[in-house]
């Protein structure tokens, strides 16, 4: 609501960042997370993350959208016992008859999202809820449309890597970082937050499979010029 | 095509418009000059309508441009010939060698010094009992797999 001043001189720029400052108390207050969660055989780890998610994130609009790609080991029935404990609104689980892929999982997870920001989890406790409020603290204050977790950073680490993942994730960032100079210091990390207008738009021009599909999102976002905004993780 | 113009006929071409004027006088204009004219703006509107990704044309034109500068200052040095000819040749592969050895020493450096926090796998297990605890108390399934 814009409250009109009638006095003359820097009226405008007042007005303008009035505005701004409004907008920004919106978004703060209206921002909604929708955590996406792909899972595969996950029994165990699925509740152990809910668990933690709602331990981390109290007082924060979320909910967690758990894309179970038909497992065979009853995921899907811890799940529904996690909906009894905490609501079926906050826990919505929509599977899918089998292993379909990352990126189509990501996709159908985003059709049953209504939030405005959308934050993307491995299931297997690689990723630990309790840095997400970090980076929802990052996201307002720099208003940036990915925040992206990275573990090559002074303060970031990774715990139980053995020597060929090491390999691995550090031979794919040297390449991609010669020859795309993407501009983000880890690219095969996969815990992101993004508003999701901007996830839409980058999933649906991504092309490739498996370990590079992650790789490809935030390359192809970069290169559309998305301000993308990176928090220490371990 | 530059046979017979109407006067003042307007040739629309995607995002280019091209005004051909015939002059009242009845004189011809030099075609070659039509032709160019048409040529030109055709290319380069033809360039952008079949490459509709814009923003990935400008990383392949940035990497191009360090290409072609390089190549020129290689074919510079073999026109000089400050250095023999014979080591002008192979700059083109040991500047790739070096690459190769550059790519090969930054993940041995990244590899070595790889941050690692064993602090956290221990936070983590301590996570895991109190999440099993709470869950045992709701009566979620958590035994082990």
């Amino acid at each position: 609501m814009i409250k009109p001043t009638p006095f003359k001189g820097f009226n405008g720029g007042d007005r303008e960042i009035t505005v701004k400052m409004e907008n920004q108390q919106k978004e703060k207050s209206s921002a909604k997370y929708s955590i996406i969660v792909p899972t595969y055989n996950e029994r165990l780890n699925i509740a152990l993350i809910v668990y933690l998610i709602f331990k981390h994130l109290s007082g924060i609009d979320f909910e967690i959208i758990v894309v179970d790609d038909g497992s065979p080991d009853g995921t899907q029935d811890i799940v529904k016992q996690l909906q009894q404990v905490y609501g079926e609104d906050c826990i919505l689980l929509r599977p899918r008859p089998k292993k379909l892929g990352l990126g189509t999982a990501y996709m159908h997870g985003l059709k049953h999202a209504s939030g405005n920001f959308v934050v993307i989890m491995d299931a297997d406790l690689s990723h630990h809820p309790k840095y997400l409020p970090s980076f929802i603290k990052k996201q307002m204050e720099t208003g940036a449309s990915i925040v992206t977790g990275t573990r090559y950073v002074k303060g970031g680490g990774v715990h139980g890597w053995n020597l060929m993942r090491k390999l691995t994730s550090r031979g794919a960032n040297v390449l991609a970082q010669t020859f795309l100079w993407p501009g983000v210091s880890d690219l095969t990390g996969s815990f992101r937050l993004y508003r999701k207008s901007v996830l839409e738009d980058v999933i649906s021009s991504c092309v490739s499979k498996g370990y590079v599909f992650q790789m490809e999102m935030i390359v192809r976002a970069s290169r559309k010029g998305y301000h993308i905004e990176e928090v220490v993780e371990m | 095509m530059f046979g017979t113009l109407r006067k003042g006929f307007e040739f629309h071409l995607g995002t280019e418009i091209i005004n051909i004027r015939i002059p009242s006088d009845g004189s011809r204009i030099d075609h070659e000059l039509e032709a160019s004219m048409i040529h030109v703006p055709f290319v380069s509107a033809s360039v952008f309508c079949i490459h509709p990704r814009n923003d990935e044309m400008k990383h392949i034109v940035k990497i191009m441009a360090l290409l072609v500068a390089l190549s020129a200052i290689w074919i510079s040095l073999l026109q000089i010939s400050v250095i023999p000819d014979s080591y002008t040749w192979l700059l083109p592969l040991y500047f790739i060698i070096t690459l190769g050895c550059y790519g090969l020493f930054m993940v041995g450096i990244g590899l070595m010094q790889f941050p690692t926090c064993p602090q956290e796998a221990i936070l983590l297990q301590q996570d895991i009992i109190e999440a099993k605890d709470f869950l045992k108390t709701k009566g979620v399934d958590v035994g082990s797999d």
